[in-house]
């Protein structure tokens, strides 16, 4: 195999990459309360700690619901957007899409400050779990929009008029046709914008109200030297949660491509 | 209008609204602010400049402003640089069948808990942090390095990790977008490995490299986490200004206007660079 | 008695005027084919038949009913996608099942339906198999008896055949032809490939440019394209310049630039021909090389030297240059023991069957 630099630079990459990764459940299991060299050794207590904490648990349950109310307004944003840009020519079509994509690109703080503006100084209404949705599903539109347009892109537009030629009406066509063939971006979209509003912060930070999300319930822990344990402890149990349904989105997205009868080019992202 | 663009249009505008009453407008709202003027809870709606006189007269506003712009640079540069190796060796060393698992490999990290990867990099360059002691245990040091936490080097460091996957996917795509008898058409003209990498394999990428540097330079800016975290009193940028304006200070027209500076000054740096790179866009 | 009445069909997109004017009329149970370069509109045509696309103006008459306004769901066609469009996610017999979903069957009847339709075209057996396992043959078989077990009045094909390899390409024409007598439903071919249209239509339309330039049979087609465009797409056709010469014995005569004078078929000629200088069409058959011990031509004889040939196996093409002439015309030559390949610069005599002359206006 040649690019043997290439490939030595690679591995030290990697490493970089999971220093800290490999850190977290390092000290999640490590039996001492300073998050420093030696370890001090084995220990399952602070885990066994998460599960007194109340303050933790009522965050979790609010970033779940906010999660999963983000990702079902997302995929339904998204379904619609990349019908409409893979299947339909209509006027304005490239900077409406633009426009719809900007958040991708769009510094976060910018979104939270100018919904914040909007809520409190021109609504007057209050922050709650709703104004960390109507945030979040601004960010995670464009990524459901990005897997969601490959799932129909892939879709040869014959097979719609089969089905309608074959009796059926233009709903009933997209109900039975287009709908089980593109499911599994379906499935793989609404688990990525799940995750990344489990884990999203600065807007949170900005728009959450007397509720806390997750991220922020963890950003207080963190001013706590005696708390960090803990938050290890969590960060390795969301890590885990987050690989498992990631698994489970890459699962969907290939039989996606297999089913379609196309061929496998890589990652979803 | 036929009933195709109709068709269309319908589609598409429950999201249109939705950015347009959740975006647009609320950017619009932060414009204005920036206009406005705001005594303790009374909005004051006379338009002005005070504002941005302010926000240049006052050092603290535009050294915190030219940092973040230099440290949002500086990032995107050694983040992009470091990146395209990896993306290289992956897309032209890597063997088909194995490419999927590296990339799933590089974005794995990408999916720990934000706030507690920036937390670890405080651990890991900390006074008697990871790489102290391990450098201190190997003998390599005598004493603790200090340079690399609580400055804009931390900074540099944890948001180049922080962004590594967004950077080598966008480059891993453009390379594999090359035709590889591209490359050897080249070769077969008489180039060798490096002159065909810059004449051929480069150019041909550079869509990708330019989408990089974008999706890292302008969300930089707009993070206040890892200033606040690892970057000491040095490495803190205008976001964390932002963010002490709307929720400490209460001056949301101040924070709208500093706000819509940093958003200026990166759209004008990202059309600049964008515009001397337009051959490559073609 | 035609099923089909396509009266003044214009369609534009935007400024692009795609069919400009269509009129026709299609028999009940005729194997119909619209031929025609890429870009003529022989697929708008034919999406405009299945309701695919709407008019800008005229009438799609189908069985005597005005099909205006009528969706595409609800017009007694089927189609076959040039991508055959079978729905990946379902099998085989699901596929071809699948239009059977409102006929309100049992599904004793459904699934005898589907047997009956799979056994039609050759796929006995195949029912529980995964569509996107199919080969390219068989997807065109699943495609067509989808299309065929909901008895349309017409079958609407849409360049079928152009995804196959041409040994599986001609084993599909003939089985089409023979599904068609068959099941007796009128089908209706787009192709581009005039050899595919010759050999399984009854008749022809052929298409320039958003217009009908020609319907008829194939033989007529081909023996007496109506303009040089015509002759051209079908087949190979050498065009020369001739003299209208007024016989004192009410013959019409040509001088035919190259090959001489020759007596025309009042048939052949089209109308109006006589006032100007015209060009007259010679099919490469209609040419022959004079061997030593063929019989004499008599006056129907011309020298020319051979200027390049290509060797088909079974035919020689010769590209001869005639005396006194700038460019070759092509002449096409059986191989026999007895008629042995002329090599190139080779000095020959030709002859020409006068009956086959045919004659354009200019």
């Amino acid at each position: 195999m040649t690019g043997g630099w290439l490939r030595i630079y690679a591995i030290t990459y990697l490493v970089f990459l999971y220093l800290p990764v490999i850190l977290l459940p390092m000290f999640a299991f490590n039996d001492g309360t300073v998050i420093a060299f030696p370890l001090q050794g084995f220990t399952t207590e602070w885990f066994v700690q998460l599960a007194g904490i109340e303050a933790l648990h009522g965050a979790l349950l609010n970033s779940v619901i906010i999660a999963l109310t983000t990702a079902s307004l997302s995929v339904v944003l998204g379904i619609c957007a990349a019908r409409a840009s893979t299947r339909f020519t209509f006027p304005f079509k490239a900077p409406i899409m633009g426009a719809i994509m900007v958040p991708l690109v769009l510094p976060e703080i910018i979104v939270a400050v100018s919904l914040l503006v909007v809520v409190v100084q021109v609504l007057n209404l209050p922050l709650s779990a709703w104004t960390v949705i109507a945030g979040h599903t601004l960010i995670c539109t464009p990524f459901a929009i990005a897997i969601l347009s490959s799932a129909f892109q892939g879709l040869d537009q014959s097979l719609e008029e089969a089905a309608i030629d074959l009796g059926e009406t233009r709903w009933e066509a997209f109900k039975n046709i287009i709908l089980p063939l593109v499911a599994p971006g379906i499935v793989a979209s609404f688990l990525i914008c799940f995750t990344i509003s489990l884990d999203e912060f600065i807007i949170a930070f900005f728009l959450t109200g007397a509720e806390p999300t997750l991220p922020v319930y963890i950003w207080g822990q963190l001013r706590f030297p005696t708390k960090i344990p803990a938050v290890m402890a969590l960060g390795t149990l969301m890590l885990v949660a987050s690989l498992i349904i990631l698994s489970v989105a890459e699962f969907y997205r290939r039989r996606g491509v297999a089913r379609v009868g196309g061929k496998d080019s890589g990652g979803f992202l | 209008m036929n009933s195709e663009a109709r068709r269309g249009l319908l589609l598409i505008s429950p999201t249109a609204v939705y950015v347009l009453l959740l975006l647009a407008a609320p950017l619009a709202a932060v414009v204005a602010f920036s206009f406005w003027t705001q005594d303790f809870l009374t909005i004051d709606r006379t338009l002005t400049l005070d504002n941005y006189r302010e926000a240049f007269t006052d050092p603290i506003y535009r050294v915190l402003m030219i940092r973040s712009l230099i440290i949002s640079g500086v990032v995107t540069v050694v983040t992009v640089v470091l990146a395209f190796p990896i993306a290289y060796f992956v897309s032209f060393y890597v063997p088909p069948e194995r490419k999927a698992l590296w990339i799933f490999l590089i974005t794995i990290p990408f999916w720990t808990s934000y706030l507690l990867r920036v937390f670890l990099w405080k651990v890991i360059l900390g006074f008697n942090g990871v790489l102290n002691s391990g450098l201190l245990g190997l003998g390599v040091i005598d004493e603790p390095i200090t340079f690399i936490l609580y400055n804009a080097n931390a900074v540099v460091i944890t948001l180049a990790h922080a962004f590594a996957p967004f950077t080598i996917l966008p480059i891993y795509v453009a390379l594999e977008k090359i035709d590889r008898s591209l490359i050897e058409a080249s070769r077969d003209l008489g180039e060798n490995r490096v002159t065909t990498f810059f004449r051929v394999t480069l150019p041909l990428a550079m869509p990708g490299v330019i989408a990089a540097v974008l999706i890292v330079f302008i969300p930089t800016i707009g993070d206040y986490v890892t200033p606040r975290l690892v970057g000491g009193p040095n490495g803190l940028m205008i976001s964390n200004m932002i963010q002490t304006q709307f929720l400490k200070l209460n001056n949301a027209p101040m924070g709208a206007t500093l706000a819509v500076l940093a958003m200026c000054a990166v759209t004008a740096i990202s059309l600049i660079f964008v515009f001397f790179n337009r051959r490559y866009l073609r | 008695m035609s099923i089909i009445s396509l009266q003044d069909i214009h369609k534009y997109y935007g400024d692009y005027h795609a069919l400009r004017g269509i009129n026709c009329e299609i028999g009940e149970g005729e194997f119909f084919s619209l031929l025609g370069p890429s870009g003529c509109g022989k697929t708008t045509l034919l999406r405009v038949i299945g309701g695919f696309e709407d008019v800008s103006s005229g009438a799609v008459i189908l069985g005597g009913q005005n099909m205006a306004g009528v969706p595409a769901n609800k017009r007694p066609t089927n189609m076959v996608f040039q991508s055959y469009a079978i729905f990946p996610h379902l099998s085989v017999a699901q596929n071809v099942g699948y239009g059977l979903r409102k006929a309100r069957l049992s599904k004793a009847e459904q699934d005898a339906k589907v047997t009956e339709a799979l056994e039609m075209v050759g796929l006995s057996g195949y029912g529980a198999r995964a569509a996107h396992a199919l080969s390219g043959g068989q997807r065109q078989r699943v495609a067509l008896a989808r299309a065929l077990i909901l008895k349309p009045k017409v079958l609407l094909l849409d360049e079928p055949l152009s995804a196959l390899d041409k040994k599986m390409r001609e084993q599909m024409q003939t089985e089409l032809r023979r599904l068609q007598r068959q099941v007796g439903i009128t089908f209706i071919l787009v192709t581009h490939d005039q050899e595919e249209a010759l050999i399984m239509s009854d008749r022809i339309a052929v298409m320039f440019e958003g217009e009908i330039a020609q319907v008829a049979a194939p033989q007529e087609l081909y023996r007496r394209p109506v303009n040089r465009r015509v002759g051209e797409f079908i087949g190979v056709m050498n065009f020369l310049d001739a003299r209208h010469i007024e016989g004192a014995d009410g013959k019409v005569r040509f001088d035919i630039h190259g090959l001489g004078k020759a007596v025309i078929e009042p048939a052949n000629l089209p109308q109006g021909a006589r006032a100007y200088a015209p060009v007259v069409g010679l099919r490469p058959e209609a040419l022959s090389l004079i061997y030593e011990g063929d019989a004499p031509p008599g006056k129907r004889m011309a020298e020319g030297d051979v200027a390049d040939l290509s060797y088909y196996g079974d035919m020689t093409y010769y590209e001869v240059l005639l005396d006194g002439m700038t460019d070759p015309v092509t002449i096409s030559m059986k191989n026999l023991a007895s008629r042995p390949v002329l090599e190139r610069g080779a000095r020959t005599r030709v002859t020409w069957d006068e009956g086959s002359l045919v004659v354009f206006g200019a």
